[in-house]
């Protein structure tokens, strides 16, 4: 498990670093400098502002350290929101961005695998095609009309809930962002669960279980639902990274102060060096999620780790 | 058997299922409306009709606003159809710049094997462990939003799946004899690829360009809802959502109509694209 864990971790490094020296040279590349938008400046001031984030020494300087900067976790300050650096603004914003999420996740998977096993286990019936077309429906419909709709309905015409806002710790103000977020990854999770239980069911140890005499309840419990949701395991790197882009729109449509909210702003404004950081961090968190998740399917399944 | 034969039984199993068939009149329905609905509709995408007050109308046969106006009085029939049209327009440009450098790449992959495919495919891999939602946002940071641009971004990161795909089919044609018969007169590798691969891996292209048009126009929305895609004068849907759902409170028709015409769209798009699998590859099913 040890080497199994080092290795993983090992080929994790170079996509790293590969993902911040793309997202590095490509905002170099950009035609116009930071500060074109504005007003004139006079050569000296412009000269200073330059030599203030370091922009007057070479390409390579500057690459250097800003890697040396992201060792300690230094993304250097945003263009645009002066006062406060990179990094302050992804501190301030992870809490509310992570807790959605967080919700989220395990809302499709609390949902999905029961509707995903219950749709395997009535194969062709009507509560299997119910299942299968609700998640076909789910997702195709995007989110960012799912999440509209859902404040209309829910938030104004019935007034159930609050309709957009934040207060932390409030569990009324995350359902509908939750609800939002989560509704195409329950559909995904119930549809994979299906596929693999009917799969497992197929299988060999399986139908030996059911010549033994146990009763199909007891199959599911000690033998096939391991087995099952090993691909839904498999899932949850490609899930956080999808969440962490769903929560873009999310974010925006409820008026959460998050850390997409910040992106977006960083991406219409042009702020480079926040759009920067904020890519750096998304790959690292979703790098990190990624191994977390090898890491889990290694210690479920054996096999994996000797390969 | 014959070529002719495979498409035959394609053509035979699709028209057996209906769903397939459904949707593939119903988008035939959007496509000709997007081309047409803003000729019939009475107003002009940018007229504002000041003869209504307020200026945001709710769908009404009597004025001609069939789907309403939006706050700024503009007749939604028409930006609605002409919004479609952009949203297919770049579905389908960023659609074959995905498809033309995936196949390419794949096919080169695939073939050549070795050392070479292992970097290729690396590269690849390395590329999937970002969303390229993330790296189509930093290329419309670094060179500005603009409609061309938008489509380039997005089919120049949208090829990774077809490239992955193709590259599987090259490798298992590389052990067929027509391919070793090319090879023993001479041909060059790149005339391989060309004349031999990427013919032969067309039916799997078709397949997965119909799965891909839905997921590039989900993608165009998401980053004009974000305000981030098509910018004024041009509108497309996921525009239209994003004006809707802020008037949402006072004209909820400007969210419903946009919402209903994208959620169909997509819909038709996944059942045509689904039935088009099954219909050349049984086996997927």
């Amino acid at each position: 498990m040890l080497s199994y864990t080092l290795r993983r971790l090992l080929g994790v490094v170079p996509t790293f670093l590969l993902i911040v020296t793309a997202a590095f040279f490509l905002m170099r590349a950009a035609p116009g400098g930071p500060f074109d938008a504005e007003q004139t400046l006079p050569p000296e001031i412009e000269a200073n502002l330059q030599a203030a984030y370091g922009l007057d020494q070479p390409v390579l300087v500057q690459f250097g350290r800003y890697l040396a900067g992201l060792l300690q976790g230094d993304l250097g300050p945003s263009f645009r929101m002066k006062d406060f650096t990179v990094a302050e603004l992804i501190g301030k914003g992870l809490p509310v961005t992570l807790s959605i999420g967080m919700a989220a996740l395990a809302l499709a998977l609390l949902i999905g695998v029961p509707l995903g096993l219950l749709a395997a286990l009535r194969q062709n019936r009507w509560v299997d095609h119910a299942v299968m077309t609700l998640a076909l429906v789910g997702m195709a419909v995007p989110n960012f009309v799912v999440a509209p709709v859902l404040a209309l309905a829910l938030g104004i015409h019935l007034g159930w809930l609050p309709v957009a806002g934040w207060q932390p710790g409030s569990l009324r103000h995350m359902v509908l962002p939750v609800v939002t977020l989560a509704l195409p990854f329950i559909a995904y999770v119930a549809r994979l669960t299906r596929g693999s239980l009917l799969e497992v069911l197929q299988s060999g140890y399986v139908r030996r279980a059911r010549a033994k005499g146990l009763a199909p309840s007891a199959i599911v419990r000690r033998h096939a639902l391991k087995p099952t949701l090993l691909p839904v395991v498999s899932f949850l790197g490609p899930a956080a990274a999808a969440l962490l882009t769903g929560s873009l729109v999310v974010e925006q449509v409820f008026g959460l102060p998050g850390v997409g909210r910040y992106f977006v702003q960083g991406a219409i404004n042009r702020d480079y060096t926040l759009v920067m950081g904020m890519v750096v961090f998304y790959a690292a968190l979703i790098l990190l999620l990624n191994l977390l998740v090898d890491l889990l399917y290694g210690w479920l399944d054996p096999r994996i780790r000797h390969e | 058997m014959s070529e002719g034969g495979l498409w035959n039984d394609a053509w035979r199993r699709l028209g057996r299922n209906r769903a397939a068939l459904v949707a593939a009149g119903v988008l035939v329905a959007i496509v000709a409306l997007s081309l047409l609905g803003p000729l019939a509709g009475r107003y002009a995408i940018d007229h504002v009709d000041w003869t209504l007050s307020p200026l945001a109308s709710p769908p009404s046969l009597a004025n001609g606003h069939w789907f309403g106006t939006d706050s700024n009085g503009r007749d939604l029939f028409a930006r609605v159809w002409s919004g479609t049209r952009v949203s297919l327009l770049v579905a389908v440009l960023a659609t074959v710049v995905s498809l033309v450098i995936g196949v390419a790449w794949g096919a080169t992959a695939g073939y050549l094997g070795g050392r070479v495919d292992g970097w290729m495919m690396r590269f690849v891999d390395v590329l999937y462990a970002l969303p390229y939602m993330f790296f189509v946002i930093i290329l419309t940071v670094v060179f500005g939003r603009s409609l061309w641009l938008i489509f380039l971004a997005i089919g120049a990161v949208g090829w990774l799946t077809m490239a992955r795909i193709v590259r599987g089919q090259a490798m298992a044609l590389r052990q067929r004899e027509f391919i070793d018969a090319a090879v023993t007169l001479g041909l060059p590798a790149r005339r391989i690829i060309a004349r031999h691969i990427v013919p032969n891996v067309l039916g799997t292209v078709i397949v997965y360009a119909t799965l891909t048009i839905p997921q590039v126009i989900l993608f165009e929305s998401f980053l004009s809802f974000l305000g981030l895609g098509v910018q004024e004068p041009f509108t497309s849907l996921g525009r239209l959502v994003a004006e809707g759902a802020t008037e949402m409170e006072t004209a909820p028709w400007q969210l419903l109509v946009p919402s209903s015409v994208l959620a169909l769209l997509l819909l038709c798009l996944n059942f045509l694209g689904d039935g088009l699998r099954d219909a050349l590859d049984p086996r997927q099913g």
